[in-house]
């Protein structure tokens, strides 16, 4: 187990609420939290819209949630995380703004890891669980909808929302840990 | 023999279709249900513990609420029993086709299905040799279905081994999950495809993954506990579970040829098989 003894692993989780503050410097990699208020989609297309024209809505305290939603008659009907790491060289801007956290699967590179630093959190979400997802989310509106189902920007409420802390405020990085760890597992087994 | 332009068989065909896709993208296997529960009781770290009981209430809603388990209803692989008294002929081919169409609405599942290049998207998960579509003789009719997620089949790998290497087939199969890390939603089920051909072992890799996981020969466990060592774990936060199990499928091969393909699976091994009724 990688680092086992200072995983953060609280065994209750931290409930938050957007907008958030300062509280989420207080988190450790490792920490349960459930989140609910209101987040933001955004995917790749976003991204680079909101680069180009603007964030259309208020970024301090603001929550990012890295997903592309299925979304029928106005209600979501599937909401799971996607691949994080492709939004790796588009985040700056959204921390500099004042964004808190970042939700989404499998983790960012070390440039968001040191932008993450003293001022949000990378929050992951169990990836696949589009159902589950959906049963704590409620549809509030929507952003560049010309974008597509996929790439527009819904405003979704989350209510409870499970999630772990990924990368904290302090620079430490659960990914980047585990990584570390399997790498070395394997050259101990196959040194050739 | 039964006339292959029959309108009754063509619909059941199609209906069978729609039916084993309605099943596997809303209701995971009993055996795979199983063996995440079992990796659940197993972990001692909260973490790795907590994304499975997520995993499985995520089971649980998606049979509850009728959704797809997960957002990515991946792209439609048909397995065929036929037997003997049903013609093999493109008739089938078009009503697995029509049956994909009726679940893409049905269920409703993403369309995944574009052009390699231009990348258009045909908006009812076909396309040209799409539905894939595998067809055995049998003496039951029967249709499999395995949707495949992009996250776990873009991780797949395969490698064409020097007979003499041998002992490299584990170090193949544990390096394809350490590149993987996170990414194919782990714990993932590997389908190991040995021996055939270039083109084959990779089919024997897939087919692999329609085993039950209940159980695992001397070599699959091997295999598996190599992989969990790395420690991955759920979603790749670390854990003891990387790998609910491995599965394996050989096939004759050339004296001089030793290929190996993994075929990654996350966690929603999603498959279920229909007999069509006449």
């Amino acid at each position: 187990m990688p680092a086992c003894d200072c995983r953060g692993g609280t065994l209750k989780p931290v409930s938050l609420k957007t907008p958030l503050g300062e509280e989420v410097l207080d988190l450790v990699a490792g920490d349960m939290v459930e989140l609910s208020g209101i987040v933001f989609t955004a995917r790749d297309e976003a991204h680079l819209r909101m680069m180009e024209e603007g964030i259309p809505f208020d970024p301090e305290g603001a929550a990012i949630f890295h997903c592309g939603p299925v979304v029928v008659d106005e209600r979501i009907v599937a909401a799971g995380p996607t691949t994080s790491a492709r939004m790796n060289d588009l985040s700056g801007f959204l921390l500099d703004a004042g964004v808190r956290a970042l939700v989404g699967k499998g983790g960012m590179g070390a440039g968001v890891v040191g932008q993450l630093k003293e001022r949000g959190v990378y929050l992951a979400l169990t990836g696949g669980c589009a159902a589950l997802a959906a049963s704590r989310m409620t549809l509030r509106g929507v952003y560049f909808d010309d974008l597509g189902m996929a790439e527009a920007t819904w405003i979704i409420e989350f209510d409870r929302v499970p999630l772990v802390v990924g990368i904290d405020s302090h620079g430490r990085d659960l990914y980047e840990e585990v990584d570390t760890h399997a790498k070395e597992q394997f050259k101990r087994r196959f040194t050739l | 023999m039964i006339k292959s332009a029959d309108p009754s068989l063509m619909k059941a065909v199609s209906l069978s279709t729609c039916r084993a896709f309605l099943e596997a993208e809303i209701r995971l296997p009993g055996d795979i249900r199983r063996a995440i529960s079992a990796a659940r009781d197993a972990e001692t770290d909260t973490i790795a513990r907590g994304e499975l009981q997520n995993i499985l209430t995520n089971i649980d809603r998606a049979e509850e609420m009728k959704l797809p388990i997960c957002q990515d209803t991946g792209v439609p692989v048909v397995y065929i029993t036929l037997p003997p008294e049903i013609p093999l002929d493109q008739g089938l081919y078009d009503a697995v086709a029509e049956g994909v169409r009726q679940a893409t609405a049905a269920v409703p599942m993403r369309p995944n299905v574009v052009t390699p290049l231009g990348r258009e998207n045909s908006r009812d998960n076909t396309g040209a040799g799409m539905p894939a579509i595998h067809v055995r003789p049998g003496s039951r009719f029967t249709i499999t279905v395995l949707p495949k997620g992009a996250g776990a089949e873009n991780m797949s790998r395969i490698a064409m081994l020097l007979p003499s290497h041998k002992d490299r087939i584990a170090r193949f199969v544990v390096e394809t999950m350490l590149i993987a890390g996170g990414k194919p939603c782990p714990p993932v089920v590997l389908g190991v495809g040995i021996g055939s051909t270039f083109d084959g072992v990779a089919a024997l890799a897939k087919e692999a993954l329609l085993e039950p996981v209940d159980t695992m020969s001397g070599f699959e466990r091997e295999l598996c506990d190599a992989v969990n060592e790395l420690g991955i774990g759920p979603m790749g936060l670390g854990g003891k579970t990387t790998c609910l199990a491995v599965k394996v499928k050989t096939a004759g091969c050339h004296t001089a040829s030793l290929p190996v393909a993994v075929n990654v699976q996350c966690w929603a091994c999603r498959r279920a098989t229909v007999e069509v009724v006449l």
